[in-house]
């Protein structure tokens, strides 16, 4: 029996298989991208152990095809399993070895990038200075105590937490928060203007006065999901419920109530990830080719400002040259309102070295293991010549 | 004797290229337009001489490089150009405008007939429905886009492309251009002081004023229509400007640009129809520029006959004829077609690189840098590899490759000309030397070991099921030339990947972005990587490996050009929906190959013919992995 598994695991037929399959898998995910988006054909293809069918629903969903995670572990399994087996110490295989130790390490560095690299926003007008990043892929909600003029203090809420429709009860706040609604996506109207079909789900606040539509999840690159939720406040001691509050990313500001004594804001926000330094834009250009709409170049001119280090300093980030800081990397990403605004992407990817590493080994490889080849063809054409 | 006919041939063609390549005499009194269209301009963001100018413009109004006129006479590109510039009227006659789309033409009230090309005149009632019929499919996306919304938009497109061109030096319908310009020098200080005194309320000269207000109001029309932007900048750190903007700002300086003034009258000498002094004023125009934009010069006339010469048309006349002559070599006379092939395919390639190279030289880029140039270069480098192939092996196979190769790259890059300046400056991320020359490159030569792998593929299958010519020399061979160039793909496709993997760290932070472009790039790398194993661990012998191999065509073009019909990513530059049932009628024929190769061997005429000995027999022993 193990030695079956010991056989199976590092033949060559499983090596194929699982590049066949890789290439289906990929060949399929791309072409679902034209459909889904870039982010959720990633999700439900690569990123996933299995590819099912249908994609969501709660009826009966069978896997049809395996994911990304699943093809990439035996792939990795195989590939370690067989360079144990056959592993010889010779200049003829040394090609092959370090061509596959370097997959190796390459598709390790890819599962930790998967799991463990964060990728978020920071947009800034110009004189903006924000010591945060924004994951525009998911929501929170902020709840914030305001009562102190110099001190917010911040509790927030992720969207995977909301999602459940829940009563959260958290040991910082003097009330309970029962999720009432929650709306992956939704469309805000006015109610005098949406019709009698749809009524308000709030009672406070400007909620009250606007009808909530669910919608799809947006899968267009340059669009997003616009999640909302009703929420009651309950205080922890006792009085019955404040109210219902309708809160969502399509509201402009945050709304705020007492209780227990203290003021409080609420607002559904993008997710946001604090760092110890701020970053303030000090200028944004936009250049194009004389005569054209062609971009010639983005560049963004911040400060950035970390007291921890006694960092002060100008940088200047645009195409191709981004700020590596503290083990996050901004990059030149995009542009807002007319040139005013600059979108910068930040990036913490603990494991981005593996590709490069892996990368110079496999080319090393190959071009031994295909030297060698050359080498003995030129040999035996002069031979039989 | 028979020694001498492959240079014999190579003459021929060679001295056939050289006749091509003369160029044309123009007459004493003619007005010099060859000279005319060096001159340097700035369009598209990239200084270039009027004559590109004029190709591209036509090539995107008309779909050709010239234009038939209805009693017969033939324009060329800078003749029509000369026209629009100065002589709009005239112009406006001309049937420039392709309309086929029946719909179109109905909107005008007008029968689908066989006419296809129509005047701006016969266009001028309908330019304000045109404008709002292109507008609103403008708004779609290319994809979702009906016939009928592709053709008005690109009318829309044409028509407001030609009206700019003819903006662009002076206002159309100016009559005596050098004159009103003199006026207006002249009266500039005398309005400026009426300008002041009206301020004040004090009395003041108002025809002056109204005069100049006039022209600068035109002036100020063609600063905003102006497509060429025709004055070069006055010192080195200056800006090209329009002809408009320039003589608006002639406001502050009181002087006229030498080049505009040289400019009208040159454009008055060619409404006058008067040659001599048109040749006169076209010489000072030029010895300015030769004076004081000598480095632009020195480009734009370079390229001006680098669009004479056509290079890629004649390697692709080249690349047809040495494809015959390697294909007829298998059949008898073999040294002497083999050797004619190869002397051509060295004329075909000299002259493929120098217009590889000359477009490095115009563009100051590394060879790839838009789809066009991405076919002229996998053509190129699967030339080369196929010739040193033919070297090696001398028998014909590497020079038919490289014949076929070279030819359909090339018609390739022709069909994807038809969209203006293959010479066009680059979007922001990609303004970087560095991972051009290295990710793009090796990519690129990726494609063309894959494509030169399937084509050696193709050769011993026809070969092998249509001849009787597939002998078992030429099997093996041919099965270590494919796995040769399956391995050279191997390491391009893998190193290109993960170096645009690197690149995409560098730029944006992210390794891998499962972009279409980065997945059809690691499909070519996993299909190689099955063709290695499979071969190492016995699973294909020589056709098998040769029926992979033409599955690999299937994968690269997929890789090459159907990611990009996708529309989505980063990389999805110039939807091609023309190009879609071109791609699928290729990779269709390549399956119908691929189904010809499986037939069984029983049945191929080579081996039909060698009764005992089919060539699976005597593959040599797998090297294990």
């Amino acid at each position: 029996m193990l030695r079956k598994i010991v056989d199976i695991s590092t033949s060559l037929k499983l090596t194929i298989v699982c590049l066949a399959a890789a290439m289906a898998l990929i060949f399929a995910g791309t072409l679902a991208q034209v459909h889904l988006g870039i982010h959720e054909a990633q999700q439900r293809y690569f990123q996933s152990w299995l590819v099912w069918w249908p994609a969501e629903g709660k009826g009966v969903r069978i896997p049809i095809f395996p994911g990304g995670h699943l093809i990439g572990g035996v792939l990795l399994v195989n590939l370690i399993a067989a360079h144990v087996k056959r592993f010889r110490w010779t200049r003829r295989k040394f090609g092959i070895h370090l061509i596959h130790a370097g997959l190796i390490i390459m598709l390790a560095g890819g599962l930790f990038t998967d799991l463990f690299a964060v990728e978020s926003h920071m947009q800034l007008q110009r004189g903006d200075t924000k010591n945060y990043s924004e994951d525009q892929r998911h929501t929170e909600l902020a709840v914030i105590d305001t009562t102190d003029n110099d001190l917010d203090q911040v509790t927030a809420i992720p969207e995977s937490v909301l999602k459940k429709n829940r009563t959260i009860d958290h040991w910082s706040l003097p009330f309970r928060i029962v999720i009432k609604n929650f709306y992956q996506n939704a469309s805000l109207k006015m109610s005098s203007e949406a019709g009698s079909s749809a009524t308000p789900i709030a009672n406070q606040g400007p909620g009250a006065m606007i009808a909530v539509q669910p919608l799809p999840p947006a899968t267009a690159q340059d669009e997003r999901d616009v999640p909302a939720a009703a929420i009651e406040i309950q205080p922890k001691d006792g009085g019955g419920s404040l109210g219902t509050w309708l809160v969502s990313d399509g509201l402009g500001a945050p709304q705020t109530f007492s209780c227990g004594g203290r003021t409080w804001m609420i607002a559904m926000r993008t997710a946001r990830y604090y760092k110890p330094y701020s970053v303030t834009l000090q200028k944004f250009t936009h250049e194009k080719y004389a005569g054209t709409e062609i971009p010639k170049n983005f560049a963004s001119k911040v400060t950035l400002i970390d007291p921890e280090r006694n960092v002060n300093r100008d940088v200047l980030i645009y195409m191709n040259h981004p700020l590596r800081y503290r083990g996050e990397t901004f990059y030149q990403a995009g542009f807002q309102q007319d040139d005013r605004a600059t979108i910068l992407q930040v990036v913490r990817n603990p494991s981005f070295i593996a590709p490069y590493v892996a990368c110079v080994i496999v080319a090393a490889g190959l071009l031994w293991q295909f030297g060698f080849h050359l080498v003995g063809f030129a040999r035996k054409r002069r031979v039989t010549a | 004797m028979k020694r001498f006919v492959p240079l014999m041939v190579l003459l021929v063609m060679a001295g056939w290229i050289a006749g091509d390549w003369m160029p044309p005499k123009t007459a004493k009194d003619d007005i010099d337009l060859a000279k005319f269209g060096k001159i340097p301009v700035l369009v598209g963001g990239r200084v270039k001489p009027l004559d590109t100018v004029a190709r591209n413009s036509l090539l995107i109004i008309h779909g050709k490089q010239e234009l038939q006129l209805e009693n017969g006479h033939t324009l060329t590109a800078i003749q029509w150009l000369t026209d629009v510039l100065f002589n709009a009227p005239a112009a406006d006659q001309y049937p420039v405008f392709v309309v086929q789309n029946d719909e179109v033409l109905g909107l005008f009230g007008w029968e689908q007939s066989q006419r296809k090309y129509f005047s701006f005149t016969e266009f001028s009632p309908f330019l304000k429905q045109i404008e709002e019929q292109g507008d609103q499919a403008d708004k779609l996306e290319a994809v979702q886009r009906s016939a009928y919304q592709s053709a008005i938009l690109n009318l829309r497109n044409g028509l407001t492309l030609y009206q700019r061109l003819k903006n662009s030096v002076q206002l159309e319908g100016t009559k005596d251009f050098a004159a009103e310009l003199e006026t207006y020098i002249a009266d500039l200080p005398d309005a400026a002081k009426a300008a002041v005194q009206a301020q004040r309320g004090e009395n003041f000269d108002r025809s002056k004023l109204d005069e100049v207000a006039e022209l600068i109001q035109k002036y100020e029309k063609i600063s905003e229509m102006a497509y060429i932007l025709a004055v070069p900048p006055v010192d080195r750190s200056g800006e090209w400007n329009s002809v408009g903007d320039s003589l608006l700002h002639s406001v502050a300086t009181g002087e006229i640009h030498p080049t505009v003034l040289e400019y009208a009258q040159t454009g008055d000498a060619y409404r006058a129809n008067d040659h001599g002094q048109f040749n006169q004023q076209l010489d000072l125009l030029t010895s300015w520029f030769a004076k004081e934009q000598p480095n632009a010069v020195k480009r734009a006339s370079f390229e001006s006959l680098f669009n004479r010469l056509q290079p890629f048309s004649q390697s692709m006349a080249l690349y047809v004829l040495a494809f015959l002559l390697a294909c007829a070599s298998w059949l008898g006379w073999s040294r002497t077609l083999n050797r004619s092939a190869f002397y051509l395919l060295l004329l075909a390639l000299a002259i493929h690189s120098f217009g590889l190279f000359s477009r490095m030289y115009l563009q100051e880029r590394p060879p790839v840098t838009n789809l066009y140039s991405s076919a002229i270069f996998i053509g190129w480098g699967a030339v080369i590899v196929s010739l040193i192939l033919e070297r090696i092996f001398r028998d014909g196979i590497g020079a038919a490759c490289a014949g076929a190769i070279g030819f359909v790259t090339l018609i390739i890059a022709h069909h994807l000309a038809g969209s203006g300046d293959t010479l066009e400056m680059l979007q922001a991320v990609l303004d970087t030397n560095i991972w051009l020359a290295t990710h793009v490159v090796a990519i690129t030569t990726g494609y063309s070991a894959m494509f030169l792998a399937g084509m050696l593929a193709i050769i011993y299958i026809v070969r092998g099921v249509f001849t009787r010519s597939l002998n078992k020399q030429t099997a093996d061979s041919l099965a270590r030339m494919t796995y040769g160039v399956v391995c050279f793909a191997t390491l391009f496709s893998f190193v290109g990947t993960v170096l645009g993997g690197i690149w995409a760290d560098q730029s944006w932070g992210r390794f891998w972005g499962w972009d279409p472009k980065e997945n059809g790039a690691v499909l070519i790398v996993l299909w190689c990587a099955i063709i290695l194993h499979a071969r190492w661990g016995g699973f294909i012998r020589q056709r098998g490996l040769m029926m992979m191999a033409i599955f690999g065509n299937i994968v690269t073009s997929f890789s090459w050009f159907g990611v990009n019909m996708l529309g989505v990513g980063l990389h999805s530059y110039g939807f091609m929906q023309k190009a879609f049932p071109w791609l699928l009628g290729f990779m269709i024929s390549q399956l119908a190959l691929i189904t010809i190769a499986s037939m069984p061997l029983e049945q191929w005429r080579s081996f039909r013919a060698a009764e005992n000995s089919s060539p699976d027999e005597h593959m040599p022993e797998p090297t294990a992995a």
